[in-house]
């Protein structure tokens, strides 16, 4: 068997992997990527669209445009790239870590490091885990397949398309589909509200005359073979009411219905999995329940922003460096998910080395107001102009922002928005 | 020129998401409903000619990367996409290919390129 | 296992045709492999065991279910132990995990000591009455209501589609021809033969002919003039569970059996995953297998009342079978037809069809020999179907040696149940080219993501091995084609 030896190992060659990989070589440290499609850049490459970049590189850009910038960044700091590899295990050795890692060209190689970076992404939630009724036929995808389908492969997965959930994946879906030619018949949402961006129901949904309907389940699938027809229902009272249900015929049903961490990888090394987030538990610098096992980007928690993927990513990278360096920090306090927020990331902060927390909310409002508070005194509040579950709120804290929390060692910081 | 009309819409300048309604009058256009000023601007363009970024795909030779993601460099106006996805999809780029290579200069006089936007090798 | 399309009006003679490539048909297509004779598969689907055989609990049931005067008792008790031979010949994933009764109350107990005494008469071997502390001992997940119960330790899972595949495969090394996408529409007499045609205009010419078409084994015996009888679909739905689930017990949970069905379940499958259910529901349409919203809650809440860590959560996937009951007395009707000569009834094969199969297939060849049908050993049978090789079977140190041998076994196609390259090339090289062939073939887009990241792998693998155009791509064949176009 090969064997291979780094400092740090990265799983996953996405924003997350490749941004954290950038940041360790940048401090000299020696790393490598282990990425098992046949090219860096992981889900980015699949969406051609654009929106991506605005924080990192101040332009728009699209998916693989963005990740090509980190591509040449990863190039430039001399990372070793083992592609169409996957990494199959995490075992503790004396060392450290060793990882067992599957490829066609050289069998199974192991690589020795000191610390992992994990940074797998996620997978799509599909039919099983909605549970909706009817038969079993062809023409039943997640859009993210449907997107990898059309956007790299060149097939086109069906002509008369409903999309189930209004998520920007599934969004951007209905405006791909409309352009290469099939008709888009409806959006259909369970929540009271669309959960993709605004200007994606403009430019994606409105622009075509593709219908949204909202406070709506497809409530049944049916077709032999392949999808002939969906029933679609009103939720009244938060059941499907079958007297206002009406059908739309049609070939093609695309799920965009949430994002799943995908973390067997971590579970099987013993890294404990929060289960609301099904990311890592981390602390304050992102390393998890194993020592020298650190998790960013969506395998830690769903990013609505590669750009924000990127950003944790590379402080993760600087973590891990830290922590081979044996700084460790010498004070960490909980952070709680307070009122109207479904979890904050990561799950402590450090008080000597404030930083940026990334939180849910499980509200739809404009004006709302975000507090956090320490041992039940206020501490910090912001403005945010307006809050929806679907998007990620970052809060950047300073040193200016903690210096005067008095904080002890058993303090806990409630995070909440009114 | 034909009667004024009033549109409505939402402003996607920023996440607030501003119902607006936008129409003629005395030969300026009002803007109603916006909470900023780039809300005002967005009205203009949206209410005189929509423009949108068109992202696609076009063939290639390769077997292995079958598919070049383009898109435009600007936006162009809404009435003329239908007609250049057509002629998108009747492209075929030989492989290599840099992103950012031009794939079509100044569509139809709009100062807008078609540009490639990612790099491809050729076969091996 | 050899192509199935040949063109119309293609005539294939042979000495038995057998109708129906379920887990019956194909039992008996092997048993009979093993002598001098020619002998056909038929089966109307694109791949085998796309019936009945696909959508069940896969049990491998105790012997203690029904009573003794009942051929599908007598077969079940045979078929159990023809098992360990079977998986040593054919390596099929078979567990001998054993199988508990559970009784929640007194009531109950009493019902437990029928079963007992039952499963007695019927010689199931190993079985006996738990107290509570037995129960509890033998399954620790066990809701803490329970008072006892009856453990059959003889009784075990399987992965039914997996063990037909071994078994046809088995059957066409001994010379079984496969026809596939054959769907029998007529029939008729030529002097001693039947002439059998299929919908798409190929024939069949055989002096015997077996019907073990499942569901639809009553039209079948209609076209060839035979006992009129009705078979009536009862349906099944099941809800599947991630591996991951805390709910997986170690052996099969029974709740006390109802009049009408054994009731809903909990069982731990041969691959690690929890089936829970099955509902029982009689229909009319023979092809529906939807399932329903209003089921799932019956089935959790049945499944909390054995192990109370059952979660929706945990819920991958959701389908459901039919099971093809000979009403009233739901016996096997396993005979030699009065009305058509040289014809074989092998219908009502409902549960414990699975477990009976290998004896079916005995007690079918015996039917054979009496209706004249001369049988004589082959020399050269074979028993055994090459191994193949698992890449999850393998630690990475044995992989890295299965690897320098085949480099495919390196490429992990399906990331959720470490399915590599290799492996889903052999199904598709053994002729199972529709997504769902393979999905039964090597389990790929059978786990959580259920097929989001690898179908697409799958379907560029179908085009290059095979050579077929990307919109003959089925999920399981006839119209299920999965890209409708190309850019
Ligand atoms: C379908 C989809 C569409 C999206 N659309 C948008 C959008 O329109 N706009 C936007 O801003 N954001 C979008 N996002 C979100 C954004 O792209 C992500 O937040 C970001 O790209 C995540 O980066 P990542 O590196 O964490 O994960 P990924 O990009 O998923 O990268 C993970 C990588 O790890 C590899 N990997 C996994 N397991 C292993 C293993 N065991 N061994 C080796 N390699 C492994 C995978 O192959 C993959 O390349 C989308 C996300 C998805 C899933
Ligand atoms: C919900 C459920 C749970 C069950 N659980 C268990 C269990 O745990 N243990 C157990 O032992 N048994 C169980 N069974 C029973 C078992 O599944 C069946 O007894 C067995 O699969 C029947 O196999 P078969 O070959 O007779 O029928 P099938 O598998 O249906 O095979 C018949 C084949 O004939 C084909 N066919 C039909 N008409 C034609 C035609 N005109 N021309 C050509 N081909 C045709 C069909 O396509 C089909 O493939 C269960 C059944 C169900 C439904
Ligand atoms: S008008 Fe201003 S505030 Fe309102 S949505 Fe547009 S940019 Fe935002």
């Amino acid at each position: 068997m090969h064997e291979r030896t780094y400092d740090v190992a990265v799983i996953g060659g996405g924003a997350a992997g490749m941004a954290a990989a950038v940041e360790v070589r940048r401090q000299g440290l020696s790393c490598a990527i282990v990425e098992r499609e046949n090219q860096l850049g992981g889900i980015l490459m699949q969406c051609i669209h654009n929106g991506f970049g605005v924080q990192e590189f101040k332009k728009e850009l699209s998916g693989p445009e963005f990740a090509e910038e980190f591509m040449d960044m990863v190039a430039d700091a001399g990372t070793d790239v083992f592609l169409s590899t996957t990494v199959d295990s995490i075992e503790e050795s004396e060392q450290g870590k060793e990882l067992y890692c599957y490829s066609r060209k050289n069998g199974v190689v192991k690589l020795n490091a000191q610390a992992v970076i994990l940074a797998m992404g996620c997978r799509e939630r599909n039919r099983g885990n909605i549970r909706t009724p009817g038969t079993r036929p062809a023409g039943v995808f997640t859009a993210g397949l449907a997107q990898r389908l059309v956007n790299v492969e060149g097939y086109i997965p069906g002509k008369n398309v409903v999309i189930v959930g209004s998520g920007d994946i599934g969004l951007i879906m209905a405006r791909r589909m409309t352009w290469v030619g099939a008709k888009v018949h409806g959006v259909v949402e369970i929540q009271p509200y669309p959960a993709g961006l605004t200007r994606n129901i403009v430019q994606c949904l409105n622009d075509f005359e593709i219908p949204l309907y909202l406070s709506h389940v497809v409530s049944r699938i049916e077709g032999k073979n392949r999808v002939e027809k969906v029933t679609v229902s009103p939720l009244v009272n938060g059941i499907p009411d079958e007297d206002q249900s009406f059908e739309i015929p049609c070939d093609t049903l695309l799920l965009s219905v949430g994002l799943v961490p995908e973390n067997e990888l971590s579970e099987n090394a013993g890294v404990e999995i929060s289960p609301i987030t099904s990311g890592a538990v981390v602390d304050s610098t992102m390393m998890t329940s194993v020592p020298g096992i650190f998790s960013c980007g969506n395998v830690l928690h769903v990013h609505d922003l590669a750009d924000y993927a990127a950003e944790e990513a590379r402080r993760t990278g600087a973590y891990a460096v830290a922590w081979l360096q044996n700084k460790k920090p010498a004070r960490q306090l909980r952070i709680k998910a307070g009122a109207n927020v479904r979890y904050v990331s990561p799950g402590m902060i450090n008080p000597e080395l404030p930083d940026k927390l990334y939180l849910r909310t499980l509200i739809v409002k404009n004006n709302a107001q975000l507090v956090m508070k320490l041992n039940n005194n206020i501490v910090k509040e912001r403005k945010l102009s307006h809050v929806q579950p679907s998007e990620m709120v970052s809060v950047k804290l300073t040193k200016k922002d903690v210096e005067d929390w008095h904080a002890e060692s058993d303090s806990v910081l409630e995070v909440s928005v009114q | 020129m034909s009667a004024p009309e009033t549109k409505e819409m939402i402003c996607i300048s920023c996440p607030i998401s501003c119902r607006m309604t936008v129409y003629e009058e005395n030969d300026s256009i009002v803007v109603k409903g916006n909470k900023c000023a780039r809300g005002k601007v967005y009205g203009e363009e949206e209410y005189l000619a929509p423009k949108r970024m068109v992202t696609c795909t076009v063939a290639t030779d390769s077997e292995e990367f079958p598919r070049l993601p383009v898109r435009t460099t600007a936006s162009i106006p809404k009435e003329t996409i239908d007609e250049l996805l057509q002629e998108l999809y009747s492209l075929n780029i030989k492989l290599p290919v840099k992103r950012g290579t031009t794939l079509i200069e100044n569509y139809h006089d709009t100062g807008v390129d078609v540009i490639a936007t990612m790099t491809l090798p050729g076969r091996a | 296992m050899q192509s199935n399309t040949n063109g119309a009006g293609e005539r294939t003679k042979v000495d038995i045709a057998i109708i129906g490539a379920g887990v019956s048909g194909a039992c008996i297509a092997r048993q009979l492999s093993a002598y001098e004779t020619e002998v056909a598969l038929i089966e109307k689907e694109a791949d085998v065991s796309f019936g009945v055989s696909k959508a069940n609990s896969g049990i491998v049931h105790g012997g203690f279910h029904h009573g003794p005067k009942y051929l599908k008792t007598r077969l079940e008790i045979r078929g159990n132990l023809m098992y360990d031979r079977l998986q040593r010949e054919l390596d099929f994933p078979f567990s001998r995990c054993g199988i508990l009764v559970v009784a929640l109350n007194d009531e109950e107990m009493k019902y437990i000591d029928h079963l007992y005494t039952q499963g007695l008469e019927n010689g199931a071997i190993g079985i006996e009455m738990c107290s509570r502390e037995r129960m509890f001992e033998l399954e620790p997940k066990l809701e803490s209501d329970c008072v006892g119960g009856l453990h059959a330790p003889g009784g075990g899972v399987i992965e039914p589609y997996r063990f037909v595949f071994s078994v046809v495969e088995s059957a066409v090394k001994n010379g079984v021809q496969l026809l596939r996408e054959f769907e029998v529409v007529k029939a008729e007499r030529s002097g001693e033969k039947h002439i059998v045609h299929a919908a798409d205009g190929r024939v069949v010419e055989a002096r015997y002919v077996v019907n073990a078409a499942g569901l639809f084994a009553d039209k079948v015996s209609g076209i060839f003039g035979a006992e009129e009888f009705q078979i009536t679909p009862r349906k099944g739905e099941y809800y599947l569970l991630d591996r991951k689930t805390k709910a997986c017990p170690n052996r099969v949970l029974f709740p006390v059996p109802t009049k009408v069905s054994k009731g809903m379940l909990v069982i731990p499958t041969v691959e690690g995953t929890v089936l829970i259910g099955p509902t029982a529901e009689e229909i009319e349409d023979k092809t529906d297998l939807s399932t329903n919203a209003d089921k799932l809650g019956q089935i959790l809440d049945q499944a909390r009342k054995m192990v109370p860590s059952v979660s929706q959560t945990d819920v991958i996937a959701a389908f459901s079978g039919l099971r093809p009951a000979l009403l009233p007395e739901g016996d096997f009707y396993i005979d030699i037809s009065e009305k058509t000569p040289n014809f074989i009834q092998v219908a009502g094969i409902q549960s414990p069809g699975l477990t009976a199969a290998p004896a079916i297939g005995e007690y079918v060849k015996d039917l054979l020999k009496k209706a004249g049908c001369r049988l004589t050993e082959k020399a050269d049978y074979d028993p055994f179907v090459t191994k193949l090789p698992r890449i999850r079977d393998y630690s990475p140190f044995e992989a890295d040696e299965l690897l320098k041998k085949d480099a495919a076994y390196g490429n992990l196609i399906c990331r959720c149940e470490k399915i590599s390259e290799a492996e889903i090339v052999a199904a598709i090289r053994a002729g199972h080219t529709t997504l769902d062939g393979i999905k039964y073939f090597t389990r790929a887009q059978m786990g959580r993501c259920q097929g989001g990241f690898c179908s697409y792998k799958i379907i560029k693998l179908i085009m290059r091995e095979t050579g077929m155009e990307y919109d003959q791509i089925t999920k399981n064949g006839r119209d299920s084609v999965v890209l409708t176009g190309r850019l």
